[in-house]
């Protein structure tokens, strides 16, 4: 795999997109409007934290709870230890069940899975249907964003893609591009014979499992289809009803600027006998694939996550990057250290090093997670993978600042030092490691006269 | 009451100037102004960058210097008063020791603009500087809670002060980021840069030198003829 330092290259020698930029800003507001709008905000996110982290603290005994009463409620209910587990046992089902057409709401773990591949290997046609990771797959990419996959393309690059994938007349009306994605979607929602969700919240006390969209998708794939398949990360639950309505309160107000999403889905098993409508078997799917470990770790907290976005729209590295370089499904700051908490901090240790640490995220995260801590907890546990010319640098400074007479003289020595080799009190061009500095950057020099030593002149103490 | 001066290590060997002007302001604000001679770094660039043994060494040193001392510590930037209020005792919370010292130290530790507005108002006379825009810094405003205190200093020393869009946006430096990952940090010195010329200021200013620096940086690589200053050296007028 590529480093993250060559995808960064990469993706600005290639011009990262604006519509990333405008998309990120725009959610922002609209959360930051939203959040002004709702005395409680404050309050409400307060809230969220101490669910989540009771939920959290004590997982294994709501997970019993959750599994239990989902099964009660007449739900299959599969413990996946990692990815590959997860997918087999979904591949395995549409096989047994003969499956050839599934259908899909917007899901991170479902890509975390990499269960779109597997499906295909096997045969059978998966179709997004969140209009976002429509056209995502339609494109062959992955997400660039957690709930806005498609912030890195703009209308008129959607409608070019709609004219080669799907054959149809050139337009970059955006509602008449939603209307061509309705109309190929529709037929596939009624001949699916599996629909694929995540779960935004799975509810411990009842085992009933919590879907938001705005697109309506997600009460078509969860009651049209025969088989369900909900797929949820092994964190995402809530010890009640009463605490859903909290979560979902901060959840919609964080991911898109809305009180409420426009559906809000909540499933409580298949479709009982004398009902109309519901699948004839729903199967949860619950992953850990790497969450064990990271609920035994010093980064736990970040298990609160409940994948709003919202750090990601105030992030300034993501609205300047984007989501694809990072690597992972799970981009911006709570990607940074999902990612490598998942998968390892030996592959993915550049993640949490590509911050300013500016606290933005934490800022406006609903469940108050303190991302910047995570960050630097998770730099502690990679600092001998630095670069080299980095420790040094920093080993050295450490051993000059414990010295106070030697650091006087030293950065006096600097001072005339920098009289000779700068200019006007900057310098253009610097070696080494600071030669990534000057690249777009002047430095400046240092004084001529260090400040202690102005003291020690002007005041003689 | 005296005052302890925590300098920053970057105001001492690169912004001396700065440093003049708060002591400036503090004398004229009516505070004896005390220098212990020989406090270095606070420690903050390692702790940013994981280096904790490297940091904790450098707080122990800050704290041993700082806490033989009496009376308030002004530090004339944001990030290191967070680092020495916030990341200090976290840092040695193993040590009893140097966790009371850490405790004491952070206890004392204000920002510049905190201090003055809290102790001494937002009276210290007027200043012509032309036209003003403020960059909020990241650790001073979202560590901190810096951001009215400076915006009063600067109105009520009759500046003409515009507001800059997205002030609260990270300028990008970030200590080793800004040498670790700079396509991104340049970008988004580029958009703070802009926002600062669409601004219309003939002068930015903050409460960090460090963001302070970069900014300054940029707009000198860009010949843009922007100035850029230190809350203090706005507020202390023509160096003495």
């Amino acid at each position: 795999m590529t480093t993250f330092r060559s995808r960064i290259q990469e993706a600005f020698a290639e011009g990262v997109p604006i519509s990333i930029d405008l998309g990120a800003r725009g959610r922002s507001e609209r959360r930051a409007a939203a959040a002004a709008a709702f005395p409680q905000m404050e309050a409400m996110r307060d809230r969220a934290r101490v669910i989540r982290a009771g939920t959290i603290a004590n997982l294994d005994d709501y997970l019993d709870a959750f599994a239990d009463a989902a099964q009660r409620s007449g739900s299959t209910v599969f413990f996946a230890a990692d990815a590959a587990e997860a997918r087999n046992y979904i591949v395995d089902l549409a096989r047994r069940e003969q499956v050839t057409r599934a259908v899909k709401v917007k899901s991170m773990v479902t890509e975390e899975i990499g269960l779109n591949a597997a499906l295909a290997a096997a045969g059978v046609e998966t179709v997004e249907t969140d209009l976002g990771e429509f056209i995502v797959q339609l494109a062959g990419e992955t997400p660039a964003h957690f709930v806005a996959p498609a912030i890195h393309m703009d209308r008129y690059q959607i409608a070019e893609l709609f004219v080669d994938k799907l054959g149809v007349g050139y337009t970059d009306d955006p509602v008449e591009l939603t209307g061509i994605a309705r109309r190929h979607l529709r037929p596939r929602f009624l001949t699916a014979e599996m629909g694929i969700s995540g779960v935004n919240f799975g509810v411990a006390d009842d085992g009933s499992i919590a879907l938001v969209t705005n697109e309506g998708n997600g009460l078509l794939c969860t009651t049209v289809p025969r088989i369900h398949v909900a797929v949820m990360g092994m964190e995402r639950l809530v010890p009640t009803r009463s605490d859903l309505a909290v979560m979902l309160e901060v959840l919609a107000r964080s991911a898109s600027g809305q009180g409420l999403t426009s559906y809000t889905s909540i499933v409580n098993g298949p479709r009982r006998p004398g009902e109309p409508d519901g699948p004839d078997q729903l199967h949860l799917v619950i992953v850990d694939n790497g969450r064990s470990a990271t609920l035994g770790s010093t980064v736990a907290e970040i298990l609160y996550c409940i994948r709003c976005g919202a750090c990601l729209n105030v992030c300034p590295v993501y609205r300047h990057l984007g989501g694809h370089p990072y690597g992972s499904v799970y981009a911006g700051p709570v990607g940074a250290v999902i990612t490598p908490s998942l998968y390892g901090l030996e592959e993915w240790h550049d993640l949490p090093a590509t911050s300013s640490l500016c606290g933005a995220c934490a800022e406006v995260c609903p469940v108050r997670i303190d991302i910047p801590s995570l960050l630097v907890e998770l730099r502690r546990q990679s600092v001998d993978r630095s670069p080299p010319s980095i420790s040094a640098g920093v080993r050295l400074f450490a051993a000059l600042t414990t010295r106070p007479r030697l650091y006087r003289f030293v950065t006096r020595a600097l001072g005339w030092l920098g009289r000779l080799w700068s200019r006007d009190g900057w310098m253009r061009r610097m070696p080494l490691v600071l030669g990534s500095w000057t690249r777009d950057r002047d430095l400046p020099s240092p004084a001529a006269e260090t400040f202690n030593d102005w003291w020690r002149r002007s005041r003689g103490a | 009451m005296p005052v302890q001066l925590f300098i920053t290590c970057l105001v001492n060997s690169l912004y001396p100037d700065v440093g003049k002007a708060t002591v400036a302001l503090l004398e004229r604000a009516g505070f004896e102004v005390e220098f212990p001679r020989d406090q270095t770094c606070c420690g903050q660039p390692a702790y940013n960058g994981g280096f904790h043994a490297e940091a904790g060494e450098q707080v122990r040193q800050t704290l041993d210097v700082l806490d033989a001392t009496e009376g308030p510590i002004v530090v004339p930037s944001g990030s290191c008063a967070a680092m020495l209020i916030d990341h200090a005792p976290e840092l040695v919370a193993a040590e009893p020791e140097y966790s009371a010292k850490a405790a004491r130290v952070a206890g004392r530790t204000r920002e510049l603009t905190q201090f003055l507005v809290a102790e001494s108002g937002i009276d210290l006379g007027p200043v012509d500087c032309g036209r003003a825009t403020y960059h909020a810094s990241c650790h001073s405003l979202r560590w901190l809670d810096v951001l009215d205190q400076p915006k009063a200093l600067l109105d009520g020393a009759g500046v003409e002060r515009v507001e800059l869009d997205g002030e609260d946006e990270c300028c990008g430096f970030g200590g080793l980021f800004a040498i670790k990952s700079p396509e991104i940090s340049a970008a988004m010195l580029h958009t703070k840069i802009d926002r600062i010329v669409a601004s219309d200021a003939g002068v930015v200013t903050g409460v960090d030198v460090a963001c302070l620096m970069h900014i300054s940086a940029g707009l000198r690589r860009r010949e843009v003829p922007i100035a850029v200053k230190h809350i203090a050296e706005v507020l202390a007028g023509s160096p003495e």
